[in-house]
């Protein structure tokens, strides 16, 4: 299972990387794996603020839907275009090319309940 | 947790293992999309192994048989097989089963893995016939061949012709080991299941011989996630979601399988009387041209209206449409009819169409 050092991450399977003030989001190797074949990511692209813990989207897979939850509140600076027509970028590049949302991370002290990698793999069972 | 005799096999494929029925059982190997248009398109095999089997034997085998099932057992000859349903005295489904005639006094029945147990004490209480009943589930190893190149692949394997029609079966030796090789599968392709009591060694044996003999035909290992989207594709009920205690087997659309003119059988009185008060409810399929799909559990309505729920949903990795079962109340259950379901607070239309999904 990939679990970069680099990043940090919610019980619900999201990472998020952080650079200065901006972060960016997506959903774990294990995520991926667990739902398989996605097949159309649910945000909507008009999407400008996400608060921590509520669900901003959703991905559908052919065995279920994976719900997505914000590890942080913030406002959105880009959703990923790319994943409209290559929803599957989330399997093949769950932490590079399927990355879902920026935002400017409101108060950087949401951080601090977040698991960095190590705790995630302990989570995981690993 | 209890493992198949093909528990090596998936691990040398890195398959995605999860629980089920108390198996640990291989979900997908590498994706549900590509394991799914293997068995459309060429040939995919399925360990299900869990699949329980229990066997009848003695004079009153039929009459036991035609008593706790609803299908007509009387037609089967021996080489001959059966889809049917156990019902409970109040029509409820115990489960779905396949039923092999093997001799004039013999039967093999095939039940699924989650009910095993309660199946087996479910025949026991129901042996006023004097048969003996024995649960081999654990012993049978199972193998499903689906697909359009899945008897040129088994005829390679076995060294002869299978030429039996749909839902036939022949027995044969292989290896010194007896088989049991039907034409059934839940994929609605051209398919072959081949039960056997094999250790780990034979059968992984045989299941690496299926994989090399079948790599110019486009094998491919399939799991439960493929198994699954490939018989909805279909409409094939499964136990525990769109059929269960809870269900009769009208409702259910299984009317074909359940001979109300047969003399006597668990559950024929509810049954007769449910069909005579006329059906509350029906299984249909729906399909939604909507990028939200549909899923077990979601609510079902009609301009606001509760009107059901859905039983099993999936994307058709072949339509790439989202597709389900629900059921709906009989008023509105017309074909054309356009519902709504319920994904977090927010309708999103479909329309009730016919089986199967997928036209073949």
């Amino acid at each position: 299972m990939n679990i970069p050092a680099d990043l940090k991450y919610t019980h619900d399977h999201e990472w998020v990387r952080v650079e200065g003030s901006t972060g960016t989001i997506g959903v774990t190797d294990h995520a991926q794996k667990e739902l398989n074949d996605i097949v159309f990511v649910d945000i909507d692209s008009g999407l400008a603020e996400i608060t921590k813990g509520s669900q901003f989207g959703s991905l559908e897979a052919v065995k279920t839907v994976g719900e997505l939850f914000a590890p942080v509140s913030g406002k959105v600076i880009e959703v990923n275009a790319a994943l409209k027509d290559k929803p599957e970028l989330i399997n093949t590049d769950p932490y590079g090319e399927g990355w879902m949302i920026k935002v400017e991370i409101t108060d950087l002290s949401d951080l601090d309940s977040l698991m960095d990698s190590e705790a995630y793999a302990k989570h995981l069972g690993q | 947790m209890k493992k198949t005799p093909l528990y090596k096999a998936h691990e040398k494929l890195n398959a995605r293992l999860v629980e089920f029925a108390g198996y640990m059982m291989p979900v997908y190997y590498t994706s549900i999309t590509a394991e799914h248009k293997a068995v459309r398109n060429s040939v995919g095999l399925f360990d299900v192994s869990h699949m329980g089997e229990v066997f009848v034997k003695g004079e009153k085998a039929l009459d036991f048989v035609q008593q706790i099932t609803v299908n007509d057992a009387s037609t089967l000859f021996p080489g001959r097989v059966q889809y049917s349903a156990m019902c409970l005295e109040n029509g409820g489904i115990v489960d779905d089963l396949l039923v092999y005639r093997l001799a004039d006094d013999e039967f093999m029945l095939v039940i699924n893995a989650s009910n095993i147990d309660k199946d087996f004490t479910w025949m026991q209480k129901n042996n006023t016939f004097g048969v003996e009943l024995n649960n081999e589930s654990d012993e049978y190893a199972l193998i499903a061949v689906q697909g359009p190149n899945s008897r040129t692949l088994i005829e390679k394997v076995f060294g002869t012709e299978f030429p039996m029609e749909y839902y036939h079966f022949v027995k044969h030796s292989y290896n010194g080991m007896d088989f049991i090789i039907s034409r059934t599968g839940y994929t609605g392709e051209l398919g072959y299941e081949l039960y056997f009591k094999g250790d780990e060694a034979f059968s992984c044996g045989l299941w690496d011989k299926l994989f090399e003999l079948g790599a110019d035909l486009g094998v491919q290992a399939a799991g439960l996630g493929a198994r699954d989207s490939l018989r909805l594709e279909m409409g094939f009920c499964l136990y525990g979601n769109d059929i269960d205690e809870t269900t009769h087997p009208l409702e259910a659309g299984l009317g074909w399988i359940t001979k109300l003119k047969k003399p006597a059988f668990n559950g024929k009185e509810a049954i007769v009387s449910a069909k005579e008060a006329g059906l509350k409810r029906k299984l249909v399929p729906l399909v939604t041209e909507e990028k939200s799909f549909p899923r077990h559990g979601y609510e079902v309505e009609s301009d606001g209206k509760k009107i059901g729920y859905i039983t099993s949903g999936t994307v058709s990795p072949v339509l790439e449409k989202g597709i389900a079962l629900a059921y709906i109340e009989t008023e509105y259950a017309k074909e054309g009819a356009v519902v709504n379901f319920i994904v977090r607070g927010k309708g999103t239309p479909a329309s009730i169409t016919k089986l199967p999904f997928i036209k073949k």
